[in-house]
């Protein structure tokens, strides 16, 4: 596959064309991908895609001035009216003390094989792929009677390649694959639908979960909303399935990363090596793991991947950082340096995991006699800079220790600095789905309000 | 101006036969309709941090999608290289959508009527956009000392499309969009910080950001809203009356009912709206309208993705649900009129129906005399986005500026709080609605299915007699 050469030689033409046109550095970055889709409903093909794109994105430095570029015209001409562009711009910009590539002792790339790109991804014929989407959505379909609508099964695949060139020598691409299939059922009952979706993605097509387990775990889900009500307005303990546990270390990825604690507009800014948590939390972000969606040889301005202990016991170890908020906070950039096809980098996770606790989530919901076990949020309620928390949220109501009846048309509020605080317990079932992954996980209390 | 001097046919060399050729390999293997989909998108925008223009970006996407449907079934493909071969190679895995003999290309392609909802700007200069974000950043920092932080953003594009289909339909547009931003934190001295921010644009150009709408003006009210959250106390917590403020609160709108109403979750029977034309779904006081012919707004074309003109679609009249929001899809499966709201974020993606502004129609009551109205509650005076489950009808959207209200007056600023709802039942709660009807400012984005739209939302001030509050202060 000479692909790949083709696109780092394009890569590094853009960087010298930005230096003979007098940067005195650049970075170039190349995405291009093909991605295929279909979606069945109610048994029939309803949508079928199947295209590919590449486009390229430049930034130039003119000494700590910088500006970007883009362009999906790959031709001489249109690379060459991307550099004018960028050179116009930077004309504009201003100064930035801590601006520039990264020290050049941090560039690299892991050695090995991580794993990322599967053959057999792209060498699924159409038929099977559409097959698949039918499997899915019939066996949601099947399983309860009352399951008689659905908004589809799709399966879709993306492959592609990364390139990234930079003044200082690094030039860099590898590949990725990843395939997904879904399902979404939609039950009835007296006049009211509920819907639920289950979902896998893999690197690698002989990883994909079975049609057949996606659609009946689905089908379960939706089920269990049947019947949903409000509860009434109250304190509890709040359990968070997998799946919406993720959302809260979501949350923790954004107070730790390097633009928000350099701005002060996060609340976990000032804190490091101070108690931020629970003793049971222990985040890890780690781009080093083979065969995983969040792992990379280098991050996205060219630093070698690693892995970071961000909280350690409910200690605040370290934020994570690209070169720029390395530098503004007087720290070593940790390889999270994230972008799209251009400008400066933002922050990015590789990896990021709570550790896997001791307990079962049987015995989490066990452990409470009255409260909340959440299987959905909805909503954007969250406020880094002061914690607010404040979401939508729809799962079952536990009495006694057991799932009594499913509960919907509800919030959960709280602050996000007491809410880590208050992790009680954290299950032994974490499993990547994706790259961000969090057992279930037990909070002291929240706010449920309903009627 | 004839399709010979438009966009594509000058600087792509495309002509009507080369599109009908394209369109009729789209129909080759069968299927009932196909259309093409050109794009050529330019984008600029500079962002000040920190009082340093850290960033300046320029660039330009360019492609191509072409669309078969054969029955309910739509084949899609896209190509970034314009070239004749691309594009015949994209109508030909589209039109595999079909098994069959080639369908005929019956129409040959006739250009619509025009429309004119907004104009080409006068081109921006890079120093011009420079100094708007500089003005905002200087009068944040100048508003309060307590100000320390201040982001200020001005972005700006141009987007040319140009849609051709078997039915005949040819249209092409010029759209901008500019959109200025400013996003400040303050505290007091050793204080929790608090941010507070505030944007606006529309289909319009550098010179709209004087006035009312000056970089002055964004930045005074991002510091306001800031400072306004260093006193706020908690949110109550649970069922509250809640007086919804005007302009982007119509947010509730776009959650509750607007989602809810898109025509291709109604056509499959998912949506809690569905089966209920003709229906009661919200009080008599309500009249929600999706309006895509609005001169300059963020959410409005002159003719949607698919080459329909837009309309002003009476969704809900006096409480009772009128229509849906169709794409072209939805209208011939469920015979009938189309709407005009099938769009796309871009070229890589397939439309549906999206809405474009959609607002609740201005009633009879004073607004002051509806927040006088309310013995204990709520008045929500700005939010951040929301989000909704169209199948379960629940919704929710976030306030990030609100005021206790107290034997009907304003008292303390409260924390942000989401309030959550579900969607034929909320409206229902409308008992006033003010004469004071507003659009929002310019900043909406709309995601569904992996695809964002710019829309508009607006509201006058209203009054929900019972919605859900997600506080923490318990009553």
């Amino acid at each position: 596959m000479n692909r790949h050469l083709e696109f780092e030689e394009l890569a590094q033409r853009a960087v010298r064309l930005a230096l003979a046109k007098g940067a005195s550095g650049a970075e170039a970055t190349i995405l291009q991908g093909d991605e295929f889709q279909v979606t069945v409903r109610m048994g029939e093909v309803e949508i079928l895609k199947d295209a590919g794109s590449r486009a390229i994105g430049l930034r130039v430095l003119y000494g700590l001035r910088s500006a970007s570029a883009y362009t999906s015209d790959l031709s001489e001409a249109g690379l060459a009216r991307m550099v004018e562009s960028a050179s116009e711009l930077a004309k504009v910009s201003m100064e930035d003390p801590h601006g520039g590539l990264p020290d050049p002792g941090e560039l690299g790339c892991l050695d090995g094989d991580l794993e990322l790109y599967s053959p057999d991804v792209d060498a699924v014929v159409p038929a099977r792929r559409i097959e698949l989407s039918r499997l899915a959505e019939q066996a949601a379909l099947q399983f309860d009677p009352r399951i008689t609508n659905s908004e589809g099964s799709t399966y879709s695949s993306v492959t592609g390649w990364r390139v990234l060139a930079n003044s200082d020598g690094f030039c860099h691409s590898y590949r990725t694959s990843s395939c997904s299939l879904s399902a979404q059922p939609v039950v009835q009952l007296d006049g009211r639908m509920e819907r639920d979706y289950w979902h896998h993605s893999a690197l690698r097509f002989d990883r994909l979960e079975s049609p057949e387990s996606i659609g009946r775990t689905a089908a379960e889900r939706v089920v269990r909303r049947l019947g949903a009500r409000k509860v009434q307005t109250q304190a509890v303990p709040v359990i968070f399935e997998p799946r919406v546990a993720r959302s809260l270390l979501g949350h923790v990825f954004s107070s730790v990363a390097g633009e928000a604690v350099y701005h002060q507009a996060s609340f976990l800014a000032g804190d490091l090596g101070k108690r931020v948590a629970s003793p049971k939390l222990t985040v890890i972000d780690d781009a080093t793991l083979p065969g995983r969606f969040g792992s990379s040889p280098s991050d996205d301005e060219g630093v070698r991947s690693r892995r970071t202990v961000v909280i350690g016991n409910g200690v605040l170890q370290s934020y994570l950082l690209n070169s720029y908020s390395a530098r503004k906070l007087k720290l070593r950039t940790t390889a999270n340096a994230s972008r799209g096809l251009t400008g400066s980098p933002s922050t990015g996770a590789g990896n990021l995991y709570v550790e896997a606790g001791e307990a079962s989530p049987r015995e989490l919901i066990s452990s409470i006699k009255g409260g909340l076990y959440v299987t959905e949020l909805i909503g954007s309620g969250v406020n880094i800079v002061s914690g607010d928390y404040s979401r939508g949220a729809a799962g079952l109501w536990i009495e006694d220790g057991e799932p009594a009846f499913p509960v919907h048309e509800i919030t959960v509020s709280g602050n996000l600095r007491r809410m880590l605080e208050q992790i009680e317990g954290v299950g032994n079932d974490l499993e990547f789905r994706g790259s961000i992954a969090c057992p279930t996980l037990l909070l002291g209390e929240l706010t449920v309000s309903g009627t | 101006m004839t399709f010979s001097e438009s966009f594509f046919a000058r600087h792509f060399q495309i002509t009507t036969r080369d599109l009908e050729s394209w369109l009729a390999e789209g129909l080759s293997r069968g299927g009932d309709y196909a259309d093409l989909y050109f794009e050529y998108l330019e984008t600029t925008s500079v962002a000040l941090d920190e009082s340093i223009l850290k960033s300046a970006t320029q660039g330009v996407t360019l492609g191509a999608g072409v669309r078969v449907i054969s029955g309910e079934r739509t084949g899609y493909a896209y190509t970034d290289d314009l070239s004749p071969d691309r594009l015949r190679a994209a109508a030909r895995t589209a039109a595999c959508i079909a098994d069959g003999p080639a369908s005929e290309l019956k129409h040959s392609l006739e250009q619509g009527s025009k429309r004119e909802l907004y104009v080409l700007p006068e081109p921006a200069s890079l120093a011009g956009r420079v100094e708007l974000v500089t003005r905002a950043d200087s009068a944040a920092r100048a508003a309060d000392s307590r100000v320390f932080q201040v982001s200020a953003s001005y972005s700006d594009s141009l987007r040319h499309n140009l849609i051709a289909t078997s039915d005949g339909r040819l249209a092409w547009d010029t759209q901008p969009m500019a959109r200025l931003n400013v996003s400040v934190l303050s505290r007091e001295p050793q204080g929790q910080p608090q941010r507070g921010y505030s944007g606006g644009g529309g289909r319009i150009g550098l010179g709209f950001f004087t006035g009312e709408h000056s970089a002055e003006a964004y930045a005074k009210e991002a510091v306001r809203q800031s400072i306004v959250q260093l006193t706020a106390v908690e949110a109550p917590a649970g069922e509250c009356t809640v007086v919804l403020g005007p302009g982007w609160p119509g947010i509730l709108l776009h959650e509750a009912v607007g989602h809810g109403l898109e025509a291709d979750f109604n056509r499959k029977g998912v949506s809690a709206f569905s089966n209920l034309i003709g229906q009661k779904v919200a009080s008599p006081l309500c009249t929600v309208v999706d309006d895509g012919t609005i001169a300059l707004r963020r959410g409005s074309l002159n003719f949607d993705d698919e080459g329909q003109p837009t309309g002003q679609n009476v969704l809900i009249e006096n409480g009772v649900l009128r229509g849906y929001l169709h794409d072209r899809l939805s209208s011939a499966l469920l015979r009938t009129p189309a709407t005009g709201n099938g769009r796309r974020e871009n070229y890589q993606h397939i439309p549906m129906p999206r809405m474009t502004n959609t607002y609740l129609k201005a009633g009879e009551s004073d607004p002051e005399e509806i927040i006088r109205s309310v013995q204990r509650g709520l008045y929500c005076a700005n939010f951040g986005g929301g989000q909704v489950d169209i199948t379960s009808g629940n919704f929710v959207f976030s306030a990030i500026e609100s005021y206790l209200i107290e034997d009907g007056r304003l008292t303390r600023p409260v924390r942000g709080a989401s309030l959550i709802g579900n969607g034929p039942a909320a409206l229902r709660e409308v008992s006033m609605v003010g004469t004071d009807l507003k659009l929002d400012q310019g900043i909406g984005i709309c995601g569904k299915e992996g695809q964002s739209v710019p829309v508009g939302v607006g509201i006058p001030t209203v009054k929900l007699d019972r919605i859900t509050v997600g506080g923490t202060a318990r009553a």
